[in-house]
């Protein structure tokens, strides 16, 4: 990895690399602007998810479309513990095992707000 | 890959003046995919689903390339690719999902799909893309 460093191994992959490549003198802040799009983009997923759950009824089809979004925008930012479990969570959908649904989003909660820091700790590093 | 290792890459390509559209409803991967196609001075608009796309082109718009995801609201990029290609498109598609399942490939291939990359996109993607349809002039 490039400036990422340990601290990092492990919540992000080379895709997060590629996106640094792509950083240039036109758009010298254009991985922070990806990880901010992200953040937001997740953020309400996040909360869409956090409803469905609540009320009880488990839509598992929706839940899965939901997640689908989320595994596709962190795989796009190379978030690769969110993008597992988000893959688990989708295992779970499609098994229809809400408690297992439950367990996993807590944990994905966990390992996206560990990510969140630790990228904010970054960007703040760089500058 | 830096602009100079694309521009050994592809010595014409900046004078071919390609236009694509980005098709998707993730601002994540649309702002992606925009530089990517910037990087290779690809001129490009985005849409956010399949129905803005075949709208852009009701109304007289056209594109060398056309990026197009699989899973958008309102009209996806299956039943995009294939009322383009009953309109007489001919643009070239290039499916660009996370869905990668042998019959999801197959399926969105054969509504008019010139080429598919699995996301996410890079540059050696899409340089494979370009490589494939044909999109520059070797020397």
């Amino acid at each position: 990895m490039t400036n990422i460093g340990k601290c990092m191994q492990g919540y992000l992959d080379e895709q997060f690399m590629e996106l640094e490549e792509l950083q240039d003198d036109a758009n010298p802040n254009f991985v922070e602007e990806v990880s901010a799009l992200y953040f937001k983009d997740s953020a309400r997923l996040i909360n869409n998810i956090d409803q469905a759950l609540e009320r009880g009824s488990f839509d598992f089809n929706r839940l899965d479309s939901y997640m689908h979004q989320f595994k596709g925008s962190s795989t796009s930012i190379g978030a690769s513990k969110v993008k597992a479990e988000c893959t688990t969570f989708r295992e779970y959908c499609r098994a229809g095992n809400a408690e297992g649904c439950l367990r996993t989003f807590q944990q994905l909660k966990k390992e996206h707000s560990t990510l969140r820091k630790k990228l904010e700790h970054y960007f703040q590093a760089s500058q | 890959m830096t602009r100079d290792q694309v521009a050994e890459e592809l010595p014409n390509l900046a004078e071919s003046k390609l236009t694509a559209l980005v098709v998707d409803d993730s601002f994540v991967n649309q702002t992606i995919h925009q530089k990517l196609l910037n990087r290779l001075g690809i001129k490009n608009d985005v849409v956010t689903n399949g129905k803005e796309a075949v709208d852009v082109y009701c109304s007289g718009g056209n594109y060398d390339l056309i990026l197009m995801d699989m899973d958008m609201p309102i009209m996806n990029g299956i039943q995009a690719t294939k009322r383009l290609r009953e309109m007489g498109i001919e643009s070239k598609i290039a499916g660009v999902t996370t869905r990668a399942n042998e019959g999801e490939k197959k399926e969105f291939m054969e509504a008019g799909l010139n080429d598919f990359q699995e996301k996410p996109l890079t540059i050696s993607k899409l340089l494979s893309i370009l490589h494939k349809l044909n999109f520059y002039v070797q020397t």
